[in-house]
């Protein structure tokens, strides 16, 4: 158990480091669940949590100065969680120790976020010893205080994940058994709709009234089970090149008008 | 005096501490610890000079904030900058932070819809639904894709904005980055509807109607031959009468009805109320909780 709190530790650091990084995606459910999974022998389990909360944060993204929800802490803390339930093996059912893992998780990354919050504050100052660095031309100041940032976001998760591998499993283990089916089975049917915020939170980044329709369409042409999600991604791929190239071919017949008719390309000569 | 370039090795060493970006994020200056610290290796093969290290250092360390993959092209431009300035060509300091500026906001622009919005929802759900079955290959598929992607993105495009140096910004008003986004809305749109259709579950469970089935509708159980003769006879029956035919009374689920209309409709209008309600600006996390909320009472009262 002593080695396997290490690696939890381990894994906890590096999404705590890919939660404001954003780069090799080890905060992101699919990727710390299961990491969290193998080494502490739950390996199904910790895919299958990550699975479930990868639907749930699929429009999970900072975008620029704004945060949002922690999929770092969401993550390792829930997957934590379910391992000390499962316990040594057959003393819960997988299925409410994973329901019970999701329901938590959504509290957990409100916690993330405001850890996170406080670690951009911690910040201000490193970059002041930086300028004072670069002041001296000491390169390797520089660098030093820009991997104690990245180091404070690890630890920013690492720590705990530390102390909920205190908690004794036999406790958790216990939680989960004298929850009452309402409540396992209700947070069931809450995880199968919690979903939709986050796509709601993807379409309201995107959506303008000329791309509804791409909506409607992929929304009616899922409904058909043959097609899997790769094809489905083919189908899209498709149907944005044929409606770009018509748009094109649509514009030079019309010909004349003012402005490029590229608001980018606008933006871009105006600077 | 022979002219100073930045061999293929720094530009590497730059792309890879580029990855680092975003470690020193603060709500002062945001990006620009990060910035600094990519920028480092070519600072010191460009500049010899304690002072000129110095002053490139703290030009590096000026406000900037994209979003972490796109930032690479600008980077490969300010690289193309700093060389020239190094051999002696007239670049002011402001004309660097000019061409960062003018390029990290349409250029985030670009980067949140086709990264954040489309590849990874769709690479995503694609290892997540390998995953809710167990399968090993969902996540391997997602962080493999994923940093393949990346990497090469961020190569690539740092080496492009270098090579093109400051006249990317004309190469950029060509329209190709309007397309690319546009492409990617359209198909992050076409995603996310099959997603809602696939992947956001209610069931509700109230019974519509329970209808006395007529004779033949379904399985006589009474009148089965016995043994495996049986077995058989109803398997067959059930396969031409479907799974109405087991029992004698046909119940209907309000569920069923809705799905009648279009199926995953109740899944959509969810969706549509979560997208009203973000933009009334209540927070996304309420959201959830409430729906846990919901989820529970509706289990209380049965109607879920």
């Amino acid at each position: 158990m002593g080695i396997s709190i290490l690696f939890v530790v381990l894994v906890a650091f590096l999404a705590g480091m890919e939660g404001i990084l954003d780069e090799f995606q080890f905060h992101q459910p699919l990727v710390a669940c299961t990491l969290i999974g193998i080494v502490t022998g739950h390996p199904t389990e910790g895919i299958m949590l990550g699975g479930s909360l990868q639907m749930i944060a699929l429009g999970w993204a900072n975008v620029g100065a704004a945060v949002a929800p922690d999929a770092a802490l969401a993550s390792v803390a829930s997957a934590i969680i379910m391992v000390k339930g499962l316990g040594d093996g057959t003393a819960t059912d997988p299925k409410v120790a994973i329901d019970a893992a999701i329901a938590l998780a959504v509290p957990l990354s409100v916690a993330g976020l405001f850890l996170t919050m406080l670690c951009r504050t911690i910040a201000i100052p490193i970059v002041h010893f930086m300028d004072s660095a670069a002041e001296k031309a000491d390169f390797r100041g520089v660098e030093i205080w820009q991997i104690l940032a990245i180091c404070l976001q690890g630890v920013r998760i690492a720590i705990p994940a530390a102390m909920l591998c205190m908690i004794p499993a036999d406790a958790v283990t216990a939680m989960l058994q004298s929850m009452p089916e309402w409540l396992s089975g209700g947070m069931g049917v809450g995880g199968g709709m919690v979903a939709a915020v986050g796509y709601a939170m993807v379409i309201n980044m995107m959506a303008t009234n000329e791309v509804w329709p791409f909506f409607v369409l992929g929304f009616v042409l899922a409904a058909l089970g043959e097609l899997t999600l790769i094809a489905l991604g083919a189908l899209g791929i498709a149907i944005a090149l044929i409606y770009i190239g018509l748009k094109e071919l649509a514009k030079q017949g019309g010909g004349s008008g003012g402005g490029s008719g590229d608001p980018l390309g606008d933006i871009l000569n105006d600077y | 005096m022979a002219e100073i370039k930045l061999s293929q090795k720094d530009r590497m060493s730059v792309a890879w501490r580029h990855q680092f970006l975003q470690g020193s994020w603060n709500y002062e200056r945001m990006q620009n610890g990060g910035w600094c610290y990519a920028m480092i290796p070519a600072i010191k093969a460009l500049y010899k000079d304690k002072d000129e290290q110095a002053a490139a250092l703290k030009r590096h360390l000026e406000f900037y904030n994209t979003h972490p993959y796109v930032s690479a092209p600008i980077i490969g431009v300010v690289l193309a900058l700093e060389e020239e300035r190094a051999n002696g060509a007239q670049v002011e300091d402001t004309a660097i932070q000019g061409v960062k500026v003018g390029m990290m906001g349409p250029l985030a622009g670009v980067g949140d819809p086709v990264f954040w919005f489309t590849v990874r929802p769709i690479l995503g759900a694609l290892g997540a639904s390998m995953a809710l079955g167990g399968s090993m290959l969902g996540p391997i598929l997602f962080f493999v894709l994923w940093n393949v992607i990346r990497m090469a993105f961020l190569w690539y495009t740092q080496e492009f904005g270098y090579s093109v140096g400051a006249s990317i910004a004309k190469d950029l008003s060509g329209g190709l980055l309007g397309k690319v986004t546009e492409i990617a809305s359209i198909l992050g749109m076409f995603i996310i509807g099959a997603l809602v259709q696939r992947w956001v579950s209610i069931s509700f469970t109230p019974v519509v109607s329970t209808v006395e089935q007529a004779e033949g509708a379904f399985i006589d159980w009474a009148s089965l031959p016995a043994g495996t003769e049986g077995i058989k006879s109803a398997l067959e029956q059930y396969a031409s009468l479907g799974p109405t035919g087991l029992n004698v009374e046909k119940v209907t689920t309000l569920q069923q009805n809705l799905d009648q209309l279009i199926p995953g409709l109740a899944a959509v209008a969810l969706t549509l109320l979560c997208c009203r309600l973000l933009k009334k600006g209540i927070s996304p996390i309420a959201i959830i909780l409430a729906l846990f909320a919901v989820g529970i009472v509706g289990r209380l009262l049965n109607f879920m």
